[in-house]
């Protein structure tokens, strides 16, 4: 069995998760309660991944990230590597890839707060930021929880966007279902599927937490 | 210190025109029926709605004048405000929420004393009754020394026999308070028990003839009685 593409897998979906919870959370918070021009455009966009075939997401992701991309040479220029084809890269790529699954979740959680809940906050002297980290996120644990499995569980599962940026390095950018496709590629039906049964108590695992969190907060 | 606002504000059915004062350790009762703009004119004072136009000053301090573009936040007015309902914080237990603001510790621990609820200090608010809930709902808006105490409709949400004990309380309470206290309520009863001033906001105005009114119209022996039984009890218009 090919551990190390197992452990790629994870650590890719662990790293995810948690840049992401830092990341879509204040995201969440402003298509919650802000009002600016361009909220539903901005919103759209945000949510784009989720209606891009992956390979379209990977190719306008090495555009970017790719030697002549912007984003590619500012980080050749700051250390000389490349983003393309390793850890980072692909890192990146599966944060983009599922920046919707973690926002929607946060975005509905922060917006069943009752508004008396902030507004009392506000009397109590509490800035806005002050609210949102000491009122909003407190009440919003199972909604984050929530957020945080979908983004883990959809980390785990992405293929084409993480080929496309990443190959197929063991090690660095070899996950899992890469693994699992090379392994049928090669006829190495046996190797497949064990690599393939492994994520299927995961995956489960997972889903009946997510339910668990859905009953909590009665979504 | 004194309270002193005017407010102009198009609602849905009515303009909301009102203006009035409250002195300090006074409590002014704005009475009237429900959705005659009573509420608004509290989340104006809070400074959580925007008037479309007029003043609000504490003492020598601005807190709204729409002629010079003043707006103080809510954050910066230091007063407490008493919400009908769901005021507490759910994920903290009641002394965790009373202290959210507190100046003191101990005198959250006095205030629980105080309102009787010290053997609840570690139950979160889902665990309590609902007039536990609200007296722990005052002791938050308190342990803050408020500079004004807005109450909207604090016991409206309970039933008869826990209304009335709170309201005693309260009564008991305003005599040791020295800010401005602004309640408001639609019963008759709470409005003659607890005031030093009354109110009565109709539609959006100030309606001079509403309580007489109301009381002619539907006349509860207990308040004529009481009504022309309290001494201290005045209309402003």
């Amino acid at each position: 069995m090919d551990y190390l593409a197992l452990y790629v897998t994870l650590k890719l979906a662990l790293v995810t998760t948690l840049v992401l919870m830092v990341l879509a959370a204040p995201v969440a918070y402003l298509l919650a309660y802000a009002r600016f021009p361009g909220k539903s455009l901005v919103e759209a966009l945000i949510y784009l991944p989720m209606a891009l075939p992956p390979t379209v997401i990977g190719f306008y992701l090495i555009i970017v990230m790719g030697p002549r991309g912007w984003a590619g040479r500012v980080w050749e220029a700051a250390t000389g590597g490349s983003l393309l084809f390793t850890f980072l890269g692909i890192t990146i790529a599966s944060v983009v890839y599922s920046v919707p699954f973690a926002v929607q979740p946060m975005k509905a959680a922060f917006q069943k707060i009752d508004r008396r809940l902030l507004e009392n906050a506000y009397i109590l002297g509490l800035s806005k930021r002050a609210a949102f980290l000491r009122v909003i996120i407190p009440n919003s644990v199972a909604g984050i929880a929530a957020a945080a499995v979908l983004v883990f569980l959809h980390s785990i599962g992405a293929f084409g966007v993480l080929l496309m940026v990443g190959g197929s390095i063991p090690g660095e950018t070899k996950v899992a279902s890469i693994a699992i496709y090379e392994a049928v590629e090669m006829m190495n039906y046996e190797a497949a599927g064990l690599i393939a049964l492994s994520f299927i108590p995961i995956s489960y695992a997972f889903l009946l937490l997510i339910n668990r969190l859905n009953a909590r907060t009665g979504a | 210190m004194t309270l002193s606002a005017s407010f102009r504000k198009r609602l849905k059915y009515f303009d909301l025109e009102i203006s009035f004062a409250c002195r300090a350790g006074k409590m002014l009762v704005m009475i009237g029926p429900s959705g005659g703009g009573k509420t608004t004119v509290i989340r104006m004072l809070a400074g959580l709605t925007m008037p479309d136009a007029g003043r609000v000053v504490f003492g020598d301090e601005v807190w709204f004048d729409s002629a010079r573009n003043i707006h103080l936040k809510p954050q910066k007015r230091r007063l407490g405000y008493v919400f009908q309902d769901y005021s507490l914080f759910p994920h903290l237990n009641l002394f965790d929420n009373a202290a959210f603001a507190a100046e003191s510790k101990k005198e959250v621990h006095d205030l629980f004393e105080l309102f009787k609820i010290s053997h609840l200090k570690k139950r979160k608010p889902h665990m309590v009754s609902g007039g536990e809930r609200q007296r722990c709902a005052i002791c938050q808006a308190l342990a803050r020394h408020p500079r004004l105490l807005l109450l909207d409709e604090p016991f409206s949400a309970l039933d008869v026999v826990t209304r009335r004990g709170l309201r005693e309380e309260l009564k008991i309470l305003k005599g040791r308070l020295s800010c401005p206290v602004i309640y408001v309520t639609h019963d008759i009863h709470e409005a003659l028990f607890l005031a030093d001033e009354i109110l009565p906001v109709v539609d959006g105005k100030i309606d001079r003839g509403w309580m007489q009114r109301t009381i002619t119209r539907e006349p509860g022996e207990g308040i004529s009685a009481r009504g022309a039984r309290e001494p201290r009890l005045s209309l402003v218009y």
